[in-house]
Order: C-alpha cells, then structure tokens, then sequence
C-alpha cells in the first residue's frame, strides 16, 4: 500500500497534467516510491502502476530505463560517482579507488552493514564541478578530493 | 494520386502510402522485420531503409510517406549498403542455432539473411544471452533470439487491447518480456507467434514436433464461433499438428483467436471414439457400422412404432455442418417427426413463427470497424466471440462511442462510453428506457407505434439510459454526428435468456428509429446456416427446450454433450437417462453420454468435407484435411445411410456437394442467403416491460474453453488462465447480502438440480445476479444458464454429513 | 498542493570571473542574490512579459524579431528559433504546449543547469513569452534528475512567479493564461532529444519517435508542442527587451547573441563562461584561466561528445561561432567545451566515450543498439591490450554504418568521437595495439575503472 505521504506526494504531481493522463506521473511517483522505501520492488512498481491506472508492464519499462531508478537494495546511502570525460580528465578515478578502498566494496556492492552502496554513474550534468559524485540522487557533491571524500562519508555516517 | 517511381518504375499511387506500402502493392520487396501493415509503424529495425532522391541519408521505407515525384531506389548501392549493414548488426548477436531453432524454414531473419548477409561474421566479440519468459502455456519463448522489432508488444498493446508484453531495460539490454512471471492472457495471444519473424517466440503446443518443410498446408474455416475465420491446418502423417490463419481481410485479416489456433489439440484428443459403441446390459461393447446402425435403425423405429413418431427428439449441434444438419432436419421428416432443433442454449422460443427470415449480424464483419455508435447486448464479447471484438476495439480506436446493457461488466479492453450493468431481467427495462428516450430526442421525432408507446408509458428514463439514446442519436462530447453509422447487437447472454423476445423486440425497435445495423451475434460456427435450413420443429413440434423438459423416449443427438451443451443441463441428463433409447452422432467417448446407448464414431470437421454460415451469412466450404480417424465417419454420410437402412427413401447423395446443392436448391448459395437473411418481425409480439422480479438470477455463461466438445479437449487451452473451476461469483454488496465471504462453501440450487460451489467476489457481476459458469462438469446438476438461483451458506458440518462429494452435482 | 522553500541549491557554486565575458543568460549574476525574483524584476525581468502581453503585440511581430536576432537552438543542433517557432500551427482546437529541454546529459554539458539556479526568472518569462507567443496553454521544464537541488529550486521559483502572477490564468487581466510545470528525468541521456523528452513526459521510456510528424504538429501528448533549450528560452526575454538587432549584433554572422560554454577538463578554472559568438577559442581558453598545471594543449572537443575532436592546431585557429568550427569540420554543439592535455590518453578517452554511448542507447533501433555495444567491445579490447590493427578499420566501418542509419542522432554522436579520434589521433591507437599499452606515460596502466 502507497503511504498516505506518498500519495499525497503523487497527486501534487498529477496537478501538472491533464486528467486522462495519468501515466505521465509515473516517473515521479516511481521516485517519490523509491525515495521513501529506499530502492523498488517488483511490489512497489505494480502498486504505482495500479494507482495510475497503467498496465504494470508499462511502469516496469520505465523503472527498467531510467538508470536513477534502483531495482535491488542500495543499503542508506547511494553514492554515485560520474566517471565520464570530464571527470575522468580530472582524475575521478583516484576518487573512485578512493571510496572503494574506504568502503571495501566495488560498484554496484552494498558494504556489509547496509550503510552504502557504490555506484558508477554516467554524466550529471555538473562537469564543470568534476569530479564529482552524489548521494541518494539528490545531493551533489563537486570538487572532489579525497579529504572531501573523508568528510562526506563521516557526515553521513553520522 | 500521386506519381512515383521506384526501381525506375512509374508508378501511380494514393496519397498517404507508405513507400513500402508503394512498394508492397507494385511487388517491389523490400526487406522488413518491425514493420506489420496492421500495426502502428515502429521504424526501428531500419531493414527497410531505401534511397531516396535529394535526401542524403537513407530513409525508412514503412515510415515514409510517398510525394509527389518522389524517386526512390531500393537496391542502389546506397539502399543496399544500409540493408546490409542492418542486416549485419541484426545478426551479431543473434544466435546460430536455425538447426534446433522451430522457426527453421519460415523464419523472416534467415530468408532476408539469404539475400543480404554476408558469408562470415566479422563480429568475434561475446554474443548477447537473453533468459527465456514463461508466459503461459500456448506461446514458447527463446528470447536470445529476439530482435527487439516489438512486433508482439505493438500487438498485444493495440490488436489485444491491454499491454501484456514491454520492452525492459534499454540499449543492448533491452528485453521483451511479460511482467514479472505474469503469463500472456490474451485471448489472441497466439497471433504474436505467427508475428515474430524470428523464432523467439514458437507455439508451445507444435514445439519440436515438426519441421515447416514436413508439413502439407490445408486449408480449412474454424468450427467454434460465428465468425468463420480462415485457418490453414497443417498436417503430418494424417495427423493434425498446428493450424494457423488464412488471410482474409474481410473476416479474420491475418488474425486468428487462440481458440480456433490451438483447439486442434483436442482433435488428437485420447478420448476419441474410433470405433462404433452399443450398451448391452449397461456394458459398453464395440461393433462394427453395419450391426450398429441396424441396431440403432431398429431401436428407433421400436420406439416410434410403440410411442408415436413425436417420441423422438432430434438434437443438433449449431456447430455441426449445414449439410449434417439438413440431413438430420430431413431424417426426422422421413419419419414424420417434428422436434428438431438446434438452438440448444435457448430457452425463449416465443419468436418461432414471427420472424421474416433468419436472424443474422446484420452487418458484415468488415463493417463493424466503420461505425460511429455501437450497442452491445447481453454479450461478453471477449469470451464470446474473441476475434469480432478485435474490430469493436478497432472501431472504438476510430472514435467510434461504445455502450454497453449487460450483467456483466467484464473489461472488453476498449474504452466504454456507456454502460448500464444490471440485472438480466432489468435489461429488458433499460432497453425500454433507451427507446423511450431515443423516441423523445428531437432529432429523432420519430412516432413509435401505439402499442409501444403504451408499453413505454410507464417507464421512466434515466440519466445513464438517456446518455446511451442520445450517443446512439449521435451526440458526442465534442461534436455531434448528424447521421451516425450505428451498430446494435445481441450477443450470448441475451439469446439465452428467457426474456430474449423482450430484448430482441426492443432492440429492433431501437434499430428502427436509430437507422442501426445490427442484429445477434449467434454463438457458434453454423447456426446462421442452422436457422436457414430450418433446423427447427415444425408448426407441431417440439424445440430444444420442451424435448428436454417433456422428455421423449428416444433422442438422435448429433455431435453433442447433452450436459455441456445443452441451456438445462440437469433436464438435459434426466432426459437422457429416461430415454429408452439414445443415438449420438460423436466424435468422443464422453462422460456426458454415459446414458446414451449406441455411439457413433463421426468426424470432426478436419476429418470430413462441409459448410459452415457464418454470422455475417457467408456460406463458405471445406473439405477434410485428414484421413478419419480409425472407424470414424463424416457426419453428413451417417445420417445418409441411418435413413438407409431406416428405409427412408431420397437419400441417396454421393458427396456433400451434393447435400449441398439440394440445400440451397441448386441455386447459388449467396443468392438463396441474401433472399432468407432479415432480422424484421413479421408484428409486435406480445411482450411485458415492467415485469418486477425479485430473488437472484444466475449467469450461467459458458466460458470460450468450454464451448464445444473439440475446444473443451484442448489441453493447452485448458491450461490457460480461462480454465477455472466454476464458483459462485458475485459483486461484494450481493455477498454481504447473503452473509457470505469470499471462499465460503455454498450450496447453490436452481429448479431441482444443486451443486457445492465456493463463493468467489467478482465486482464484474451486477448486483442481485450469481454468475456460475455452465459447460462444466461441476455445475451439470443445474438448470437454466440465464435463471432463478438461490445460494446458501454450507457449514462444514453439513458438508461432513453431506455424502455427495464437493463438485458433484445431485438431481 | 504543496509549497516548497527554496533552499540555497548548491554547497560549491560554479561562479565564474565575470571579467571578459557578457552576460545575457546569466545576466543576475552580477547581484548578490541572482537567482531571487526581486533581483530579476529589479533588473527589468518580465517588464516584457507584461508589455507584449497587455499592448496584444502580434505573435508574426515577436517571431520577426527572433528571426531578425539571429538565435539558433542552443541545445547542440543550431536550428534557426524564429524559423521553429513559425511551425506552430497557428490555430489549433485544443491545448498546445511547450517544452522547455534542460535535460543536459551530454558529457561536458553544464550551462542550463546555471541559468535554472542563478536565473531562473529569465527562463521562466522566456517560456511565457514563448507560450503568448505560440498560443501554448500549458508547459512544462523537463529538467535532469541527477541535478535535483537545482530542480527543486527551480519549482519554488515556478511557485515564486505564480504567486506574483506572471503565470497562471488570465495574467495581467488578459485573457491569456500560462501554467508552467517543472517535470524531471531520472537517468537518460537520450531524453535530451526532444522526442524522447516527450515520451518521458508522458511517462514513457525515453525512445525518440520517428519524425516526421515533428513536435510542432505532434508533440506532447499528441497536441502542436514547441521544444526549444533552456538557454535559448532565457534569451529571450533579452531579445524583445533590446530588439532582435541588438542580440544579433553582439554575435557575428550566422550567428547571432552570446553563448554560454561550459569549459570542463583541463582547464584551470572549469566552469560556464557567457561570451560573445565569435570570440576566438584562445581568448576562451584564457577565460578559463588556460590549460591546468602549466601543461601543453592537446585537444579540445568543442561542443560535447557528439562533436569531432579537434587536435590544438585546428581549434587554436578557430573562433568560437558555428560557421567556424563547422570550417573545422567540427560543430558548436551545446558549447561544451571538453579541453584535454598533453597526457590525456585518446585511447582511453574514446574508451570511455564509447561506453557512455553504448550504455545510453536507448535500444530502439538496430544499428544503435547492436552497433555501440560492438563499438566499446572492440575499443574495450584495445585498452586491455588484445588490439588487432584491422580493429581500427572495423571501428571505423562499424561507426559509419551506426551514422545516418537510426531515428535520431543518437546515431551520429556515437559515431563521431570515433571517427575523429582515429582520424586525428591515429598513430596514438595503432602505438597502443601493438604495445599494449598507452603512448602516453603519465598514466602507463590501464585504467582499473570498470565498467
């Protein structure tokens, strides 16, 4: 069962389309989903595609193609790290090396205690902040060192 | 129109085209694998892609509209070039397996692959493996082979109606699959088997059981519903393996419903009778034609020469041929009898000697997709007539408006715009009100008859019943259509309810003053052809119904399981059982004819020649595709030598063309269809709008897999989701009504008969109405499909004092 | 529905030195809060808006004046914006919308972003004046989801602007009424085509639809809908503020305006710079404080990856406007300017490129979807030292049957960081399958990032 937050969530996003169109909140509502249970399940998209009235085969395409969707448990905190060009040219693999040896995981791995999972991400939109990572999709983080990195991670920690 | 050319070739084509379409129709191949003339256009394989003058890149033959002037060059060294390249990234990850691959020889990859594929591969990188889908038992998947030219999820998404399959994931990634584990339910599911032009998706049932080469290719018309769709049966070793459409357009297009592509299963059925059956002394003993039509010859003139020629009751199944009916019809005047009939799901007979004709569609089937407002009766259409609602669903994606009055509310996947869900008696009313408001709209200042307009005085419309007169009239959200195309059907739930004149009346009525097309949509392959021939009582005789309900003391029954197929199934076994003599014409050694006292081994319609009408009156032939199997003789050749050796003179037919031809009088069939066809009432019959009913009416419907004696022997088709046991379904109010939860155990009673059924909620039946299914060995103990039923609650401790197993019913 | 506070969108902004460059886009920047309505409004935003809207100035005017600006698509495809808008149809039954495309996910590509945090107002009355213009009743920003802060901040501007009633119904007590939606992707480099874009929006995939029929006739939800980029929205509000001659004046011909360029790599300080069309790439590259660590150049991408690669010697002599860098048989792009060092290893450069492309199709149509997988596999090989020579023929023949041959451009872009790395960068590929290993030293080893 969706969250009465949840729902209320979903609605002020169906405000922004016509009545007979409700599908086209389903990338909202799927993130608003995943935000508050932590990753999607196989349950979670059939109740979204049952709330909007959309074939659950339809929802499941759209969580199967956006890659900011995550199908599998991600453990507290996600961390991406952007390794395309731009990041890459500013050496975001000594970051990555970096939170791999910290977290004693590789990518797509959720270390032990369920706190985080690493993950490689592709281009943020933010190169002129690289290299750089996110947590959580929502929360950037540019310029990146590894003493930066230290800092992140005890704060989340925390 | 506009002037092309391709390849060089001028060409004059209309507007609109496609260049493939261009192409197609000047028989110009071009390479293609997404592209499907009945589905939207992807443009995503690019296979088709062809140079086009003054355009730098090749270009899409199926998503590129033809202009005037236009010149397009299909094999120029920059069209071929792009096939080819296509062509090479198609197969860099598609397996080599075509020796083990079912698709083997008449797969589209490998014959375009002939013609534009390279001789070796330079692709030496890791090939893509793709896990296989269960998505049910008709359609086998071998996803690694996939294409992704979503032909299957177009299909399902806009022929099925619902979106069963998608594309997951994306890139290299992509998939096709079902949900989840979720299987693929539509009722058309097999379609996308012939669609697939790799061999990802094959048919379950044929898998490994044969090579395309191996196979003689026959074709044949479908026995089960009304549509009589092409099928094209192929054969091997006399046996029947596979059956797959036959174009036509006008009827099933390049579609077939699952019930007419994998019914043959039961064709191969273990229970077939291969030899004929006398009962001695309650034992069953196999004998030879000649002692078992003597026998039967000799018992029914016993009964007829003791009890009168009336003591014999003629049972005819609406999906036997016309020619086995017409000599079963003519049998039974040899002998003087009057009861024949094939109507055996009818229970309302009122309209016999009223009619101007024979009752018919009323359209043609082409036509369905072309209308503007449409009002469906008493039909479940999906289950009652698979493929027909695939063109409501084309007409409704048209614009056309869809109203629906029935009792049940199951989803026809396609938008209603009306619908009014209530109780079969009350459907009587609510096409009352329809009427009254269609006669009361301006535009329509039509006067109805007095008797009518009498008849309507009383009744009051309603908002819902007004929107659908009002649609019906032409009114829209948008706009407004001053003459409207309309369409107006009855379908099985109506003809099998004992207010079928009231309803029939009225939609006549409606018809009238709305201008509608229309008429019933009759549930089987052939009971247009049926009614045509008069397979009837005569003036004196006695129908379906009172054959059973004054039971007779000898029955013929031709290619029926009087239970299953029968309206009452428990007046049906009773009369059976009291018979002293029962004669069945069958294809299998049924459990429902344990009374019956000689068994005769005919063929089913792939083991002999004969005709099917179908709903639309088209009168179409075919002949075996198979030797008989084992003693096995056509139906129609029985009945000849039955009357033989009864010493009934003028039957003396050779061939069924020649029963055919004494049918239709030796005219031509087409002109002796368009003089008996009409849906008019000679006058108004006596009928009663405002009847009140109170208590609760059975459902009785008789689900697609469970229609006929060959689809109920399908094993694949029994194993699909369709296949549930009968229960006791009812909306949530009209349980708590009667104290009831889901998964309670009830004991539900029509007239004398019972049965132990559990209660199940189903928010698709309309309040005050128990939906049980007929056609089923657990609910052969009761009566009327469309009638008064009562449903208490069984305590278990009733149940543990009750000897009669759950399931079993009891007369 | 719920109000949302907009809170400071980023912990590290990318402000840039303003020194040398001319603001349009970014044009608050130079106040103390630039992303506050107050501050837009006090520097003449939606001045505009409101005059074009209560004079009733003629849609065929507005359009002559954006035409006369000499405005291209600032998205990457240049399309003339006067020339797009006149394909809405004028008179249409129903509701017709627009599209603002912030979805920036090509690698190098972060202008948008900045004018959605520090300018969003400019935007926003760029889309109203957009939306008055081509009779759009509804429109919606479909904004990058890995930006998220910057999206929310954007949608508590949106609220911001209702409320002051510069979008809503019957503005200014006309009868012309504009609601604007932010929408966001979540991961999809592909929805920055606009018809993937719409597909996303009606909660779809991201697979381009086959045009024609184009967006202008069948767009969102199936209703005439204008697509345009954010920047080239934001430049609006300047061009009818200042007239379509004056923009087209600051630029050079063909192009006209300024342009924002995202200046990522090796530079010294990375970041946008809103510069002048025309303005040559060295004076650019000084903006950005040059190339990093005193080292030399190497080459420079200069409109994102789906633009050639460009050796030092061919973009040092080029000017930094379309018809230039088409000159170098390169393209403007978006802007987006990738610089590269002396030790940048092609090899592994295009290794990583060719990942992006093939990890981003979106599997629509065969060549794409089987060709960029094969691409990076054989590329993938290279690096891992298993190269064949005839690879770099393969790599080549493969690209081009992917170019030209697919719905979109998806297509081309994957091509073209292959085709010209191999065609300027050669010697460095084929040293690198006969050795194993990189050219260039810096970093010997095979990157152990992967994928």
């Amino acid at each position: 069962m969706l969250s009465p937050q949840s729902i209320e969530k979903i609605e002020y996003e169906l405000t922004k389309y016509p009545a007979n169109q409700r599908q086209a909140a389903v990338m909202s509502a799927l993130r608003i989903v995943q935000t508050e249970r932590g990753w999607l399940s196989q349950e979670s998209i059939s109740e979204v595609a049952q709330y909007l009235g959309m074939p659950e085969i339809a929802a499941m395409e759209v969580a199967t193609f956006y890659n900011m969707y995550d199908l599998a448990p991600v453990g507290k905190h996600k961390i991406t790290v952007c390794t395309n060009i731009s990041c890459m040219l500013r050496d975001s693999d000594v970051i990555v090396d970096h939170l791999k040896e910290k977290l004693g995981v590789g990518f797509n791995e959720v270390t032990p205690d369920g706190q985080f999972c690493l993950k490689e991400g592709e281009c943020m939109g933010c190169c002129g902040g690289a290299p750089l990572l996110h947590v959580n999709n929502t929360e950037m983080h540019e310029f990146l060192t590894t003493e930066k990195v230290d800092a992140i991670l005890e704060a989340l920690k925390k | 129109m506009l002037n092309i050319e391709i390849d060089g070739k001028a060409l004059e084509v209309e507007h609109g085209s496609s260049i493939i379409d261009a192409a197609d129709k000047a028989g110009i191949s071009i390479p293609r694998f997404c592209y499907h003339p009945k589905l939207s256009v992807a443009a995503s394989c690019r296979m088709c892609l062809v140079q086009v003058e003054n355009f730098n890149k090749p270009l899409p033959a199926c998503a590129t509209p033809v202009a005037d002037g236009m010149k397009i060059f299909t094999r120029s060294k920059s069209a071929v070039e792009a096939q080819k390249s296509v062509m090479e990234f198609l197969l860099i990850n598609h397996p080599l397996d075509c020796p083990i691959c079912d698709q083997g020889g008449e797969c589209e990859l490998q014959d375009i692959a002939v013609a534009y594929g390279a001789n070796g591969s330079r692709y030496t990188e890791e090939k893509r493996v793709v896990f296989n889908k269960n998505i049910g038992p008709l359609v086998s998947t071998d996803m690694t082979r996939c294409i992704q030219c979503t032909r299957c999820v177009r299909f399902l998404q806009e022929v099925g109606g619902m979106m069963e399959l998608g594309m997951t994931g994306r890139g290299e990634h992509a998939e096709i699959t079902a949900y989840v584990d979720k299987s693929v339910n539509s009722e058309l599911s097999g379609n996308i088997i012939d669609l697939c032009p790799v061999g990802a998706l094959t048919s379950k049932p044929y898998r490994y059981s044969a090579r395309s080469w191996e196979l003689q290719r026959r074709p044949s018309i479908a026995p089960h519903d009304g549509l009589g769709s092409h099928i094209e049966v192929h054969v091997k070793d006399n046996k029947v393996m596979r059956v797959l459409p036959r174009e036509k357009d006008s009827i099933n297009e390049c579609w077939l419903s699952d019930r007419d592509r994998f019914s043959y299963e039961g064709l191969n059925s273990p229970d077939r009778l291969k030899v004929p059956m006398i009962r001695h002394k309650g034992e069953w003993h196999e004998t030879d034609w000649k002692t078992a039509l003597e026998f039967a010859s000799g018992q029914i003139k016993d009964v007829i020469n003791t009890h009168g020629t009336e003591s014999l009751g003629v049972l005819v199944s609406p999906n036997s041929t016309m020619e086995e009916g017409y000599l079963a019809k003519k049998l039974a005047d040899g002998l003087g009898c009057g009861n024949v009939d094939y109507r055996l799901r009818q229970t309302d007979f009122r309209l016999d000697g009223k009619r101007l004709g024979t009752p018919w569609m009323g359209c043609n089937i082409n036509e369905i997709e072309e209308l503007d407002r449409i009002l469906v009766i008493g039909s479940n259409l999906r289950n009652e007539h698979p493929l027909l609602a695939q063109r409501f669903r084309k007409a409704v994606a048209n614009g056309a408006k869809l109203s629906i009055v029935s009792p049940l509310d199951n989803n026809p996947l396609m938008d209603v715009a009306h619908k009014v869900i209530v109780r079969p008696n009350d459907m009587v009313n609510v096409l009352g009100q329809i009427l009254k408001a269609m006669s009361g709209l301006q535009r329509l200042s039509l006067c109805l008859p007095p008797s009518l307009t009498q008849l309507l005085a009383d009744i009051k419309v309603r908002p819902n019943t007004q929107a659908i007169a009002e649609s019906l009239a032409g009114h829209g959200d948008d706009y407004d259509l001053v003459s409207p195309k309309v369409g107006i059907f009855l379908g099985n739930m109506a003809l099998s309810d004992p207010r079928f004149t009231e309803m029939y009346s009225m939609a006549e009525a409606i018809n009238g003053i709305s201008g509608a097309k229309g008429g019933i949509l009759p549930a089987a392959a052939n009971s247009t052809g049926m009614h045509m021939m008069g397979v009837m009582p005569n003036s004196t005789g006695m129908h379906a119904r009172a054959m059973l309900e004054v039971p007779r003391k000898a029955y013929l029954i031709v290619n029926i399981e009087p239970e299953l197929d029968c309206q009452h199934a428990a007046l049906a076994k009773a009369a059976m059982e009291k018979a002293e003599c029962v004669v069945a014409l069958t294809a299998y050694k049924s459990q429902a004819l344990e009374h019956a006292d000689i068994l005769l081994p005919i063929a089913p319609f792939t083991e002999t020649s004969g005709t099917f009408m179908s709903m639309e009156g088209r009168v179409q032939s075919f002949t075996a595709v198979t030797r008989p199997l084992g003693e096995c003789r056509p139906a129609w050749k029985v009945l000849r030598v039955l009357a033989n050796t009864m010493g009934l003179s003028g039957f003396d037919y050779e061939t069924s063309e020649q029963v055919k031809s004494a049918i239709f009088g030796g005219d031509k069939p087409s002109a002796v269809v368009w003089r008996n066809l009409n849906n008019n009432l000679k006058e108004l019959v006596e009928i009663h709008v405002n009847i009140k009913h109170e208590g609760l009416q059975r459902i009785g419907e008789v689900p697609q897999y469970e229609a006929d004696s060959i689809v109920r022997r399908s094993t694949p088709l029994q194993k699909t989701k369709y296949n549930i046991k009968p229960m006791a379904r009812m909306c949530a109010s009209q349980l708590a009504e009667l104290g009831l939860v889901e998964g309670d155990v009830v004991l539900v009673k029509q007239d004398k008969g019972s049965a132990i059924l559990t209660a199940k909620l189903d928010d698709h039946v309309a309040k005050g109405c128990v939906r049980v299914a007929a056609a089923h060995e657990d609910t052969v103990g009761l009566g009327d499909l469309m009638g008064d039923i009562t449903v208490e609650k069984v305590s278990p401790q009733q149940l543990k004092n009750d000897t009669t197993p759950i399931s079993k019913a009891h007369v | 529905m719920t109000t949302k506070k907009a809170k400071s969108s980023t912990k590290a902004p990318v402000m840039t030195d303003l020194k040398g460059q001319t603001l349009v886009c970014l044009r608050t920047l130079t106040e103390k809060n630039p992303a506050a309505l107050e501050t837009y409004v006090k520097l003449g935003g939606y001045a505009t808006f409101k005059r074009l809207v209560t004079d009733k100035v003629k849609a065929t005017d507005i359009i002559t004046e954006i035409k006369k600006s000499g405005l291209r698509g600032r998205g990457g495809a240049g399309f003339p914006t006067g020339l797009k808008w006149s394909f809405m149809p004028r008179y249409f039954d129903g509701v017709k919308y627009l599209v603002c495309n912030t979805d920036e996910g090509e690698p190098g590509t972060f202008k948008d972003r900045d004018i959605i945090r520090y300018n969003p107002h400019q935007l926003i009355e760029g889309m109203a004046i957009a939306a008055y213009t081509l009779g759009a009743r509804v429109g919606y920003n479909y904004i990058h989801g890995e930006i998220w802060q910057d999206y929310e901040a954007f949608e508590a501007a949106l609220h911001e602007a209702k409320a002051a009633g510069y979008l809503g119904e019957h503005l200014f007590g006309t009868h012309f009424s504009f609601d604007l939606y932010a929408v966001h992707g979540y991961g999809a480099y592909i929805c920055g085509e606009e018809t993937a874009l719409i597909e996303s929006i009606e909660g779809k995939k991201g697979q381009p639809r086959f045009k024609p029929p184009f967006p202008a006739s069948y767009g969102v939800f199936g209703k005439p809908t204008n697509v345009n980029n954010t920047e080239s929205y934001a430049s609006i509000p300047w061009i009818m503020q200042h007239s379509g001659q004056a923009f087209a004046d600051l630029g050079v011909a063909n192009s006209g305006g300024t342009k924002l360029f995202s200046v990522s790599g090796h530079v010294e300080k990375p970041g946008n710079y809103e510069v002048k069309m025309g303005t040559p790439f060295t004076e650019l590259l000084e903006l950005a404080g040059g190339v990093w660590k005193g080292r030399k150049l190497k080459a420079v991408i200069p409109g994102g990856p789906s633009t050639a690669v460009l050796p030092a010697s061919v973009i040092e002599a080029a000017t930094m406007d379309y018809d230039s860098l088409s000159k170098a048989r390169s393209s403007l792009g978006a802007g987006s300017m990738i610089v590269m060092d002396e030790t940048t290893c092609m090899v592994k450069a295009l290794h990583r490129l060719s990942y992006f492309f093939y990890e981003e199709s979106c599997g629509q149509c065969t060549p794409c979807r089987e060709g960029t997988g094969w691409v990076y596999r054989i590329i993938d090989r290279i690096v891992k030292g298993q190269g064949k020579m005839e690879d770099l023929d393969l790599l080549t023949d493969v690209s081009k049957n992917i170019s030209g041959r697919t719905i979109c451009a998806l297509g081309e872009a994957a091509a073209t960081p292959v085709l010209s790395f191999i065609k300027h960068f050669r010697l460095e590929f084929e040293y690198y399958i006969e050795h194993g290993k990189s050219m260039v030293d810096s970093k010997a080893e095979p990157s152990n990032v992967k994928h």
